[in-house]
């Protein structure tokens, strides 16, 4: 069972105080005008997948081919955009807009990003190396990587060895963050621990790849569409999750 | 204000504490709760504060010493925690520290803190 995920900017950490008395650090992620853009189907493209959008660019600052892709879609110019492989059953019409509570409390996460940049970084920093000692005539070097390898034979220095170089600004996946609150009113998700990525950066969200597919997620998406045709009517919007939901 | 400024306030504001005005120097007596089993009392802590980090905000805490069978104790609590019970100050204290980690290295006599003769609530912190 594969459902969309959701593009996300974080906005920072708090920390958040249950009535049993734990505190919980939490990253909020919120929610920023998303909706489904384009999609992608088996007939034209080989796969099943739909675009989601996120934020909102300036139509005089994206290129001319992107504002005709955002007015194929109708939706307003999006400053992130993501592609999420879903199952043909989940595709979601285009223009829909998703809301937080495509996920539930409790749920399990996985959160990418990208990392906060350190630039050019030592080994101890960007490896963890030990470093050299303080003193017994080390001079200069307390903080270099030591040996690099051998002598004459092999006579190179390995590949892949670990040294100083550029570290952080690559796409890191945090798995299995707990989501811990959500808010649908103000597109709040708050998930237990750090996200990669600095604040005010851009995150996609998807169900946990190493966790059984939750029974009660919604599918195919939490829709801002459904929730208000649901509001009038009843409380319940009876999603009639198919009955192989263990798949995954 | 910020989204997470905002969020803290809601929470600060959902907690529903009333938080006395004390800072480092002062003598409180702290209802922490303790669960053991099933049930739970509040076990109250006296001590010294000799810090206070972080301000009011949500992550704000204090960190309280006594003196406990000749050994020193510190305890560090959250100020919003949902585990304290109750904060009450029972001694004003003068000191010219905000944080007064010097009372670790003293023993008896010299780890005495004069009390605060002159002390005016703040006018704001009644509140918070």
């Amino acid at each position: 069972m594969l459902r969309s995920g959701v593009i996300a900017k974080k906005l920072g950490m708090t920390r958040l105080f249950m009535e049993d008395g734990r505190q919980i650090p939490v990253t909020v992620l919120q929610l920023d005008g998303l909706q489904v853009v384009a999609q992608r189907t088996a007939d034209k493209d080989g796969y099943t997948a739909i675009q989601l959008g996120a934020g909102s660019a300036k139509a005089k600052r994206v290129s001319a081919p992107m504002r005709g892709h955002f007015a194929a879609a109708k939706v307003e110019p999006k400053r992130k955009l993501a592609e999420f492989r879903v199952d043909p059953e989940n595709l979601v019409a285009v223009g829909e807009e998703i809301t937080a509570d495509h996920y539930f409390e409790g749920q399990f996460v996985d959160v990418s990003g990208t990392s906060t940049g350190k630039g050019f970084a030592g080994a101890m920093k960007r490896h963890n190396f030990g470093g050299l000692r303080a003193s017994h005539g080390v001079s200069i070097s307390h903080r270099s990587h030591g040996s690099t390898g051998q002598c004459q034979d092999p006579g190179r220095v390995f590949k892949g060895k670990k040294m100083a170089g550029h570290l952080g600004s690559v796409r890191v996946t945090t798995q299995n963050l707990q989501v811990v609150r959500t808010d649908a009113d103000r597109g709040l998700i708050m998930v237990k621990g750090a996200v990669p990525g600095t604040k005010g950066g851009w995150v996609t969200i998807k169900d946990a790849v190493k966790k059984p597919f939750p029974e009660n997620a919604v599918l195919p998406a939490a829709l801002k569409s459904a929730a208000a045709a649901a509001a009038p009517a009843t409380e319940a919007p009876a999603e009639d999750a198919p009955a192989e939901g263990g798949e995954a | 204000m910020d989204l997470i400024a905002q969020i803290e306030a809601e929470q600060i504001a959902a907690l529903g504490k009333t938080i006395p005005d004390f800072k480092a120097g002062d003598t409180i007596r702290v209802g922490f709760k303790v669960t053991e089993g099933s049930r739970s009392r509040v076990q109250m802590y006296e001590g010294v504060c000799i810090s206070r980090k972080n301000g009011k905000g949500i992550a704000g805490s204090f960190t309280v010493r006594k003196i406990s069978f000749g050994e020193g104790v510190e305890r560090v609590f959250p100020l919003y925690s949902t585990n304290i019970d109750s904060i009450e100050v029972v001694r004003r204290g003068r000191v010219r520290r905000a944080k007064l980690y010097y009372l670790r290295d003293r023993r008896g006599k010299s780890a005495r803190i004069a009390e605060k003769t002159n002390y005016r609530a703040a006018s704001d912190s009644a509140e918070a």
